[in-house]
């Protein structure tokens, strides 16, 4: 699993240009699904099995998309400004090392401060590439890049940009790897722009018209040296979420998560975030309502260039999630 | 023949908070059910209540929406003997230190929530008032305990009991927007017995509070020809900004702004002058703040107007509104309802 | 210096004075968020005769089909939105003096609004927005930001009964046309309107135009929501208007946030805060626009939103892409844009539709 982990967390996908990681994910999984497919906004869909009796039309989403930087503007030194595409926090970035879609790099540099004790505005970065002027830089305005660093194996850790939300979409992938016929009809959205609001989920539920709906995504955690009040740490499982900023999951959902990893014996977290949203929030609202919720890998350091997770947590994530939609569902 | 005073203070000590609305959904559903010809709950939970029309088919349908859901708070952590606590929809913290509350537990227990001394509390909230984050909930339970009875993730409710204040005015923490569902009650009730062309959709809407996720839904599932949201809006108080505020017990409000369809605003609005009943514009620049906001966009759109019962206070637990002006509202949706005939839509027109 | 762009076998309308006549009246025509009456009966008037259906939805969107010929067709989907940011009456505060509190609808800077004049309701009522003068403010009052909250709308004395609570206002500016610029209030998106009726009178045959007229776009992108849930296009185009901050700095540093430059052409969306535009719809823009010759600019990414924001989130997704006039100080009492840059706006987007394909959506975004 870690080989598939690298390879996938080190494919470029900003939000908007996703169809390298699009591409990746679906040689993994050609031939582990019924039917694939690619929508109008990009989204790769894979369905496994037919709707049988007592089962449920279950759709699951993990984000291909990953915060990245647009450049906004080149310089007449050859020095480029940018906007951000997503969560993207100015204080990650200084020094930080871009890769942009056409192959070019650069180094994120920031202008002399007034006042060095207040966080800098992207407005006050800029990305070096290297030129000597506006003609021999290899960007231009509108070029699209992503944070560039390589995955890091600790053993029970592992690190790299892009766990939000690659380590989700690994998890699908294991679970479609080993989740055995069933009366569900699982669909696999590996969905696009989320990290801009969320877009692909809204257009994949709405063609999926699903029974029930869960994201796959990475949670914050309570566990660093001085670090936000929240009782998810990581090594302790995988993180049944009850809400976020985005959405309250339905209570049914959030028990039969419950009482699926109770049954199974696998290890859980119970997950409030006061801050960020999902997919699952777009689930929720598709058409008459979906009844949604999302299972979480913890991670520290979410939208930094070294966001963390623990080995454990993923292995049972996909225990979890393979548990979950492999029985008949009963929402009680 | 239910009593609206009655019903309308079970509702204000029945839990349902945004998303949990179960035991609040069954309460209204039981007094619902006789009065409707169907009764359903939606994928997200909100309930739904038709009553037929005697129209022929297909029947135009009027969608009436009051949410069900409640704020509240919600355990983040276990903390000793004390629960660390969020926000279920919006809160001021400054009116919680002391409040009595209902930790919806394996079995519900009695809290209240407490404000450490300041020497307890991070250095940038030691003055002014306390954030959310650091207040506390204590249930008198010692730790123990506490962890057999309470998880993360369990809700708390305000539990100040409902009360009248002598001459017409009630208080209740969940008086938004209880205090609408009554006002709906009242009208399916008063609607009894008299004929009505149109299809009526009695809905208690889901998670206003948070996302609106019962009013997108339900807009999108019952597809209505016209739409009213029955809510609260703020009644004058000291303090308040007298633009935006309007006086309690004097009648309720008739919104106007982009988010209602001015040709169905019109309508209301000649009613309650033909039927005298007291009301005031009440312009809405941008948002109306309530279910309104997702009914009009659902689908292909739809026609919406909001009906709203002045509230003191709103978002404290002694929220208060006059039983006159529920009434008020509820009169004027069943006159509206019974006015419906088959060239209403048609002569609900943009052609100025 | 305008050029006449090369039409490569595509024969473009003219824009000219009657179209410039069209465009000077839905500028003086007030139509705030909510309350687009006034541009919507232009609109009908100027299409009745050019449309094979028309419908007016439950938000008052304007739903205008052009049938193409053969099959298959592709269905567009165009969208210019009717309203203005303007102003709503809140509080009658003197009914003797005639002065109102008011609010914002849609989004306006407090910044330009003192010593305003103003049009109120239907029957343009005229006001002020009014300010302490200057001899009787202190040093400290001067050096304050103004805020909404402080300041009126005032109709005069005895004059209260012309205007209500609950009546919007728009500043009271009259378009008109200076050399090569057009200047007046509204020009977001009254140029996109504009621009989209021409084009419904010369749509092409080869497609399905669906031309919608939205509502609301200033408080949310409500109308286009609806308008293309209504629809369900194969692929939409915007037509808007977007700032030309191209000012010069204080200190003739150079100005790296210019979102867009006068002059320079209709501006290409490659992102905003609302939509990541469709790779391949901005790939068969600047196709168009070079095969063609018609000038054209990228907006600078980021910021904004536009109703192509809500259209490409409906049913299971719209391939989208909005192009802009550029206008300098929109969303404030006047705003100026360049006559050239309309009319290869209209250019660009005529030649782009003449091009569109059935292929165009099967190559890979």
């Amino acid at each position: 699993m870690k080989s598939l982990i690298q390879k996938v967390v080190e494919t470029f996908g900003p939000s908007g240009y996703e169809t390298h990681i699009c591409q990746v994910v679906r040689s993994e999984i050609e031939a582990l699904a019924d039917e694939i497919q690619v929508d109008v906004l990009g989204n790769l869909i894979a369905r496994k099995g037919q709707l049988g009796p007592g089962g449920k039309r279950i759709m699951l989403a993990a984000h291909i998309d990953e915060i990245g930087i647009m450049v906004t503007h080149i310089d007449e030194n050859g020095f480029a400004r940018f906007t951000n595409i997503g969560g993207v926090r100015a204080y990650n970035l200084p020094g930080g090392r871009v890769r942009f879609l056409n192959g070019a790099a650069g180094v994120i540099g920031l202008e002399r401060l007034e006042d060095a004790s207040r966080t800098p505005a992207l407005e006050q970065l800029y990305i070096d590439l290297g030129a000597h002027s506006r003609a021999d830089c290899p960007v231009r305005v509108g070029d699209v890049a992503a944070f560039e660093r390589p995955f890091l194996d600790l053993g029970s850790r592992m690190v790299a940009k892009s766990m939000d939300d690659r380590i989700g979409v690994v998890v699908l992938i294991e679970t479609l790897r080993q989740v055995p016929a069933s009366p569900n009809e699982v669909h696999c959205v590996f969905s696009v722009q989320e990290e801009v609001g969320v877009r692909g989920a809204t257009t994949a539920a709405y063609g999926i018209d699903p029974d029930l709906g869960l994201a796959v995504d990475v949670t914050a955690t309570g566990d660093t040296p001085k670090g936000t009040k929240m009782e998810v740490s990581l090594g302790k499982g995988p993180a049944i979420k009850v809400r976020d900023a985005g959405m309250l999951a339905d209570p049914r959902v959030v028990n039969w998560m419950v009482k699926t990893a109770e049954g199974a014996k696998i290890p859980y977290q119970i997950e409030i975030l006061e801050q960020g949203g999902t997919d699952a929030r777009a689930i929720q609202l598709t058409r008459a309502g979906v009844p949604a919720g999302c299972l979480s890998i913890p991670c520290r350091y979410v939208h930094s260039p070294s966001e963390m997770v623990d080995t454990s947590d993923v292995e049972n994530a996909v225990r979890l999630l393979a548990a979950l939609v492999s029985q008949p569902v009963e929402l009680g | 023949m239910i009593e609206l005073l009655p019903f309308l203070k079970k509702l204000l000590s029945t839990s349902g908070l945004s998303a949990y609305e179960g035991p609040v959904r069954h309460l209204i559903e039981d007094a619902w059910r006789p009065l409707v010809d169907d009764v359903h709950t939606s994928q997200v939970g909100s309930l739904h209540a038709l009553k037929r029309g005697t129209g022929p088919e297909p029947r135009p349908s009027l969608l009436l929406a009051a949410h069900m859901d409640a704020i509240g708070l919600m355990v983040t952590g276990i903390d000793g003997d004390f629960l660390r606590i969020t926000e279920v929809g919006g809160l001021d913290a400054r009116v919680l230190p002391g409040q009595i509350v209902t930790v919806h537990g394996r079995k519900d227990l009695p809290g209240v929530i407490v404000q450490p001394p300041s020497h307890l509390l991070p250095p940038d909230n030691r003055s002014g008032p306390v954030d959310l984050r650091n207040l506390l909930v204590d249930t008198g339970l010692p730790a123990g305990e506490l962890g057999r009875r309470v998880r993360i993730g369990d809700l708390i409710s305000f539990a100040q009991p409902p009360f009248e204040l002598d001459g017409e005015a009630i208080v209740g923490h969940s008086l938004d927007n209880r205090a609408s569902v009554a006002c709906v009650t009242q009208c399916l009730q008063e609607l009894q017995g008299r004929p009505i062309a149109w299809d009526v959709w009695a809905v208690a809407t889901t998670q206003e509070e948070e996302t609106f996720a019962g009013a997108y839904t339900s807009a999108y599932q019952l597809r209505p020809s016209l739409a009213i949201a029955i809510d609260v809006t703020f009644a004058s108080s000291p303090g308040s900004p007298s633009h935006k505020t309007f006086p309690m017990g004097k009648g309720i409000t008739l919104g106007w702004g982009p988010n209602i369809h001015p040709g169905l605003h019109k309508a209301v609005k000649d009613l309650a002058d033909r039927l005298e009943i007291p009301y005031t514009v009440e312009v809405m620049p941008r948002h109306s703040g309530t279910d309104a906001y997702a009914l009009q966009v659902a689908a292909e759109g739809i026609p919406t107007m909001v009906v709203s019962i002045p509230l003191r206070y709103m978002h404290t637990p002694v929220e208060m509104v006059a039983m006159k002006d529920i009434l008020r509202g509820a009169r004027l949706l069943v006159e509206f309802a019974v006015s419906l005939d088959n060239e209403f839509m048609a002569k609900l027109s943009w052609e100025d | 210096m305008t050029t006449q762009p090369s039409t490569e076998g595509i024969r473009l309308p003219r824009t000219g004075t009657s179209q410039i006549r069209l465009l000077e009246r839905l500028s003086n025509a007030c139509a705030v968020s909510g309350d687009e009456g006034e541009v919507r009966k232009i609109v009908l008037e100027e299409l009745r005769p050019h449309t094979d259906e028309m419908d007016i939805d439950a938000m008052g969107n304007v739903l205008i089909t052009r049938r193409g010929q053969g099959e298959p067709r592709l269905r567009v989907m165009l969208a210019a939105h009717m309203d203005e940011v303007g102003f709503m009456l809140v509080q009658n505060e003197d009914k003797e003096d005639g002065i109102y509190r008011f609010d914002i609808v849609g989004g306006i800077s407090a910044s330009c609004l003192a010593g305003q004049p103003v049009w109120i309701g239907r029957k343009h009522i005229p006001g002020v927005i009014g300010l302490k003068p200057v001899h009787l403010t202190t040093r400290d009052e001067v050096k304050t930001a103004l805020s909404i909250d402080s300041l009126r709308i005032d109709v005069g004395p005895g004059n209260s009964g012309k205007v209500k609570v609950g009546d919007r206002a728009t500043f009271a500016t009259r378009f008109d046309r200076r050399g090569p610029s057009l200047r007046g209030k509204a020009l977001d998106d009254r140029l996109g309107v504009a621009s989209l009726i021409e084009l419904v009178k010369n749509a092409p045959k080869h497609i399905d135009l669906l031309a919608a007229f939205t509502v609301q776009e200033e408080v949310g992108l409500r109308g286009a929501k609806v308008a293309a849930y209504a629809f369900h296009p194969d692929l939409a185009f915007v037509l808007d208007s977007t700032p030309a901050n191209d000012l010069p700095a204080w200190d003739k540093s150079e100005n790296a946030r210019y979102n867009t430059r006068l002059g320079a052409g209709p501006a290409i969306y490659l992102a905003d805060s609302s939509t990541l535009s469709d790779p391949r719809l901005v790939r068969h823009l600047i196709d168009t626009a070079e095969s063609a010759g018609i000038p054209y600019q990228f907006r600078q990414p980021g910021g904004g939103g536009t109703d192509a924001g809500a259209i490409h989130k409906q049913h299971a997704g719209i391939p989208s892409i909005s192009v802009s006039t550029p206008g300098r100080y929109l969303h404030t009492p006047i705003s100026i844009a360049r006559l050239s840059d309309w009319k290869n706006t209209f250019a660009l987007i005529y030649a782009a539709l003449t091009r569109l394909t059935l292929e165009i959506l099967q190559a890979e975004r």
